[in-house]
């Protein structure tokens, strides 16, 4: 595999190795200088088509961290926004020599075309496409980074397997995702991953947030929050944004009101004491504090949601050394 | 890995025993310790795969050698992957464990030990590492199997054997803790066997 589009795409094995290869980066980045000279003399463009922070800094840092060159093209302000065609951006960064895009888009699929269509390098020099997120489709690494984060809690220290849980599956352990799951590609990449990796997912929303066809997802559906955290005692609990921007008609479309939402599905006080006592409490960012996570909920020694971001650094320097380090005539990049 | 189970039979001809190379590592700790006079100050680390356990025996002798020297404060390893100059060249490789001694490196003196030291690359890279990790007083060298056929000018500090090997043959340090039995093994001399890239 030379690209990594969907967590669909990643076996067992394949995740496992990704997973252990960031627990070494992690380590590293415990030292005083973190920088390592791996993928010096590389080049990977950040091609953003869609407003991102978190998640543009992340692969920035890893890929400077791992002494590569990082090119930042987002749409704005760029030529895209005088109308140049995903084709045309395609052949230019081709010519400029990038060995890896990031590319995240608001069309889902984006990062499949750009990998497939052969606008991006040649059969001597390939150029790994990783999907930063890609419509309602597939957040890959984000799903990896959230496995990583629950496998060192729940694995590595609780679990008694020590070392953080390398070479470790995530079997018998209990996920709930809540929230907006019908415009959440975080959602559909965890389904799949977690799913691989031997966890059981369940999805809780109000009928209105989930897909059409989620029945044929690898996972159970609730529509009751508390009766699934009292009732299935979930070993994680990850609360998914309330996408307002993605709600065509405004928030009124989807959900009678904010704060009905918030009462029915938000992680509030009550709900946090309502969890096991190992349970550990994740989201992907950025809050909406008070809509779909309390303030309490958000800042209490539950929350794992800071050591995400670090880890989401971790993951993405393993994801761009397996894509990356390898010959690239060697058939042997086995991610 | 045949833990525990007989060794499966090797073309080759086996140039050190198990007695053999217990005696090399004794030597080896004892010139170690004469070296740095007195082992209070050194830092063992083995570089993956083989070069952990042999740092392991190192310190046992050490600390038998010198009742100052505590094995635990004073064993790592270090996992040189990430710093080598010919990822590009081969498939991906899988990253291992760094682990120092909880005081660090800093001051110290560093033995880096291997198991066979050949074009130098391995401990050109390891150099870079150790730079990354802190600032040694001295960084040593010691390997079980010297086999000549330098690309860097690297020498090694403390040699268990010389052995003098054409570029085209392999040779293969067996240890208890990994494959079961301590022999060093010597193969493809007619060249059949392009050897380990190291």
């Amino acid at each position: 595999m030379r690209h990594l589009l969907s967590a669909a795409d990643l076996s067992r094995e394949d995740a496992i190795r990704l997973l252990d290869t960031a627990a070494q980066m992690a380590a590293t980045q415990s030292r005083e200088i973190k920088k390592l000279p791996t993928l010096r003399g590389r080049t990977v463009v950040n091609l953003f088509f869609e407003d991102s922070t978190r998640t543009r800094i992340s692969f920035e840092t890893a890929a400077k961290r791992l002494s590569a060159d990082v090119i930042n093209f987002s749409a704005k302000g760029s030529s895209v926004s005088k109308g140049e065609s995903l084709k045309d951006t395609a052949l230019t960064l081709h010519s400029m020599g990038a060995d890896a895009v990031v590319v995240r888009h608001w069309a889902s699929g984006a990062p499949y075309q750009l990998a497939h269509s052969g606008w991006l390098g040649t059969v001597d020099s390939p150029v790994a496409v990783l999907n930063a997120g890609d419509g309602t489709h597939q957040h890959p690494t984000q799903a990896l980074l959230d496995a990583f984060t629950i496998r060192r809690h729940l694995v590595g220290r609780a679990g008694g397997a020590g070392r953080d849980g390398v070479g470790k599956d995530l079997t018998g352990l209990k996920v709930a995702i809540v929230g907006d799951v019908l415009h959440s590609r975080v959602a559909r990449s965890n389904v799949n991953l977690l799913h691989t990796l031997g966890a059981e997912v369940t999805l809780v929303a109000p009928p209105t947030l989930l897909p059409v066809g989620v029945e044929s997802w690898t996972c159970a559906t609730s529509y009751d929050l508390d009766a699934t955290l009292t009732g299935w005692c979930p070993d994680a609990v990850m609360m998914l944004r309330v996408q307002r921007e993605r709600m065509s008609g405004g928030s009124g479309a989807f959900l009678p009101s904010p704060q009905e939402y918030s009462r029915r599905y938000g992680l509030d006080k009550r709900r946090l004491g309502a969890l096991p006592d190992h349970a550990i409490v994740m989201h992907p960012g950025p809050m909406n504090r008070g809509l779909e996570i309390s303030a309490q909920a958000a800042d209490s020694d539950r929350s794992v949601i800071v050591e995400q971001v670090a880890n989401g650094v971790a993951v993405r320097m393993a994801a761009l050394y397996l894509l990356l380090a390898g010959g690239s005539s060697a058939e042997g990049t086995s991610l | 890995m045949n833990f525990g189970l007989p060794a499966e039979p090797e073309l080759g001809t086996t140039v050190l025993g198990p007695d053999d190379i217990q005696r090399a590592l004794t030597r080896i700790a004892h010139e170690i310790v004469e070296r740095a006079k007195g082992a209070a100050d050194v830092v063992l680390l083995g570089v993956p795969t083989r070069g952990v356990p042999l740092a392991q025996r190192l310190a046992q002798r050490l600390a038998a050698i010198d009742a100052g020297f505590d094995p635990a404060a004073a064993l790592g390893e270090l996992d040189v992957t990430m710093y080598r100059d010919d990822l590009h060249r081969n498939p991906t490789r899988t990253i291992g464990v760094t682990r120092l001694p909880a005081s660090g490196i800093d001051g110290r003196v560093v033995v880096l030990v291997d198991d066979v030291l050949f074009s130098g690359r391995t401990i050109r890279a390891a150099l870079d590492a150790i730079s990354d990790l802190g600032r040694p007083r001295a960084v040593r060298l010691a390997c079980l199997v010297d086999r000549g056929h330098r690309e860097l000018p690297i020498r090694p500090d403390f040699v268990g054997k010389n052995l003098p090997t054409s570029a085209a043959e392999h040779v293969q340090v067996r240890l208890a803790e990994i494959d079961g039995e301590d022999a060093v093994v010597i193969s493809g001399r007619g060249g059949v066997d392009a050897g380990e890239e190291r």
